[in-house]
């Protein structure tokens, strides 16, 4: 990108659960970092995590998940995406995520898992990883 | 290596740590009046005189999973495992109020916990459990009133007399705004189903806690020891308050409420918290209201270690986390404890793992000895100091949460959240700049950690979970269940105790949902400020 647009990424919680220490550390790191964050609150649907992504022109989306839906709510935003045309955002997540059921989530186009314990600066560096 | 030299001697919420303790440090303390004996005001040292000699706290491990006969069987394999208490665990669509048929439940039913739709689902939970011999808790706040209700109509199908009953249903919907995030309405009348739920206790069902006053979540959010002090007695004083104020006496329920605290890492200061927590409520109780009963001024609690406390990085070091936390809880003098099973941090916990967690509470209790005699600590000058601190920092945001109008304006300008926010990131970046040392985490950390095995919900759960309640729905009375949801929100509009409604409807096979969306039509829902 030719650095005048600045990176733009809508940061959520989806599905039932209520857990948003992660998810706010992450957007409290991103928007330190420079980047433009859209933090959507608790308790969204697949749906309007989609239409609230598209409508703010983000170059991803990343999502938090706590309550084992992750097989789920991950493919159901990657669906909607692409039935959307907009494939081109990225999907990245986070939360209580078994090792064995990484490669399945990357293998339906989520990008990247970073798993409790990750270091926020690694998640930085690859959100900026994006706008280059 | 960094964990060799310290250059500073911090407590994990942030209290500075002196080289070493003396009677300096606690002037114009007198144990008299701080301290007292044990179960005599103000309860420093504990509730009861005799503490563990006269009894052992409950072991209730929190459990739940799949659908209500999966969990019938983990319950069952717990009590035969020697637990003393359970402890029920729901899957979140339970703990938002929706059906496991409701479309945005897709993916989440009996996943973290047990789904529990209608009273069928009740009944298989507890099948061939006396519910006169045993306590139950349910980990339950939004729809905690509905909930209690099939529990309730269980008992009453069974022949039970309700006055039989005993146990505990969370319902604490004030810090659900403030940490977990899993509520129904706005603020006040989720208050006024609490209250209606305490009044009909008092009156019909005498022995069950109809709320736990809750600082778990609220440390689990990444709040400190103190705020989590400091936000739980608040949160239980509004409780008292508005159970006052709807005409109740306070020594009608007083000795009902109970607590549950979380018991992170920093040992010394974690038993500094029960013990400050049972000195403040005790002196502000009796200030506040003048109870007469004894028991009005004396907070009962559980604990549970904390699940944030534990890495997915080498995770049989969490055993041993949990034993320390577990002690800890212990040397505080808890009346109940829940100890994690080293795979939480992955998923809900297999059936070994959850037997290694409750036998680590059997070794402290039968082989350590330090049950032996009632509060072993009391009058360590670093403990009795950290008391005072705890006590004295509670007090400060008390005063604090006294000037913005009390917890409900409070938690609606953000306030407890956005301290409990900036507490959590100041944690999170101590751990990054290596000031706090996690091992398997910062330091000591293996590439490659063997995994452990984890428990696995198949998506057959849901799918069976949603015939049945096709097949419900065919087969009851829809005229009944109509009726029984209109004398629902007509109660609900009247300001009339709602459970004589909630029973009846749930008896009807109303479902949980189903009852939730009638009071939302009555009480309307709530959007929380997003702090950032």
């Amino acid at each position: 990108m030719a650095g005048a647009t600045p990176l733009r990424v809508l940061i959520g919680k989806v599905g039932l659960d209520g857990h948003d220490r992660g998810v706010k550390l992450i957007a409290r790191a991103l928007r330190d970092a420079g980047i433009e964050v859209i933090y959507t609150g608790l308790h969204q649907t697949p749906e309007q995590i989609v239409a609230s992504a598209i409508q703010e022109d983000v170059r991803a989306i990343g999502l938090s998940i706590h309550s084992a839906a992750h097989k789920t709510l991950f493919p159901r935003v990657l669906e909607l995406l692409k039935a959307q045309g907009a494939e081109d955002i990225v999907v990245f997540g986070g939360g209580i995520i078994p090792d064995e059921d990484i490669p399945i989530l990357h293998a339906q186009g989520v990008r990247r898992i970073f798993t409790p314990g990750t270091p926020m600066q690694e998640i930085v560096d690859f959100v900026k990883g994006l706008g280059q | 290596m960094s964990t060799n030299f310290q250059k500073h001697f911090r407590s994990l919420s942030g209290l500075e740590i002196d080289r070493v303790y003396t009677s300096q440090h606690l002037k114009g303390w007198t144990p008299e009046v701080d301290l007292g004996d044990p179960g005599e005001f103000p309860y420093t040292r504990g509730i009861y005189p005799t503490m563990y000699r006269g009894r052992l706290w409950t072991m209730r491990q929190f459990a739940g999973f799949g659908s209500a006969s999966d969990t019938n069987k983990r319950f069952h394999y717990l009590l035969e495992q020697g637990q003393t208490g359970l402890s029920v665990a729901f899957d979140m669509p339970t703990l938002m109020g929706l059906d496991s048929d409701d479309p945005r439940a897709r993916g989440e039913v009996g996943r973290c916990g047990v789904a529990i739709s209608c009273l069928a689902d009740m009944e298989r939970l507890f099948e061939d459990i006396p519910l006169d011999h045993v306590t139950t808790s349910m980990t339950i706040n939004g729809p905690a009133a509905v909930v209690f209700a099939m529990y309730l109509a269980v008992a009453e199908k069974r022949g039970i007399p309700l006055g039989r009953l005993d146990g505990t249903i969370q319902n604490d919907i004030l810090k659900e705004y403030i940490a977990q995030k899993e509520w129904l309405f706005p603020p006040e009348p989720h208050i006024r189903l609490i209250v209606d739920t305490i009044a009909y206790c008092t009156a019909h069902v005498p022995k069950w806690h109809p709320v736990s006053i809750s600082g778990y979540h609220i440390r689990e959010a990444g709040s400190t020891a103190i705020q989590e002090l400091a936000f739980t007695l608040y949160n239980g004083l509004t409780y008292v308050d508005a159970a006052v104020q709807a005409g109740l006496a306070v020594d009608s329920f007083a000795p009902q409420l109970s607590f549950f605290f979380n018991v992170h890492n920093d040992f010394f200061e974690e038993i500094a918290k029960f013990r400050a927590a049972r000195r403040l409520w005790a002196q502000e109780m009796a200030r506040r209201y003048q109870p007469t009963n004894p028991k009005s001024l004396q907070p009962r609690c559980h604990a549970q270690t904390a699940g944030c406390s534990l890495t997915a990085q080498q995770p049989l070091n969490n055993v041993v986390r949990t034993t320390l936390q577990a002690l800890a809880a212990v040397l505080g003098g808890t009346q109940s404890l829940h100890t994690n099973s080293m795979d939480e941090t992955m998923a809900l916990p297999t059936e070994e793992a959850a037997k290694l967690a409750l036998r680590t509470q059997q070794i402290i209790a039968c082989e350590s000895g330090v049950t032996n005699t009632v509060d072993p600590l009391g009058g360590s000058y670093y403990v009795e100091t950290l008391t005072n601190q705890l006590e004295e920092g509670a007090r400060t945001y008390f005063q604090k949460l006294d000037e913005l109008g009390g917890m409900v304006q409070a938690i609606q300008q953000g306030f407890p959240q956005r301290e409990i926010f900036n507490a959590s990131h100041q944690y999170q970046l101590e751990i990054e700049r290596k000031e706090r040392v996690i091992v398997g985490i910062n330091e000591y950390i293996e590439p490659h950690s063997p995994p452990i095995p984890i428990l696995r919900i198949g998506p057959e759960v849901e799918h069976e979970q949603i015939e049945r309640l096709r097949e419900l729905r065919r087969t009851r009375s829809q005229a009944r269940v109509t009726a029984a949801l209109t004398t629902v929100q007509k109660a609900a509009v009247s300001g009339d105790n709602v459970m004589p409604a909630l029973i009846e409807a749930v008896k009807t096979h109303a479902t949980l949902g189903e009852i939730c969306t009638a009071l939302k039509e009555v009480f309307g829902t709530y959007q929380e400020p997003a702090v950032l």
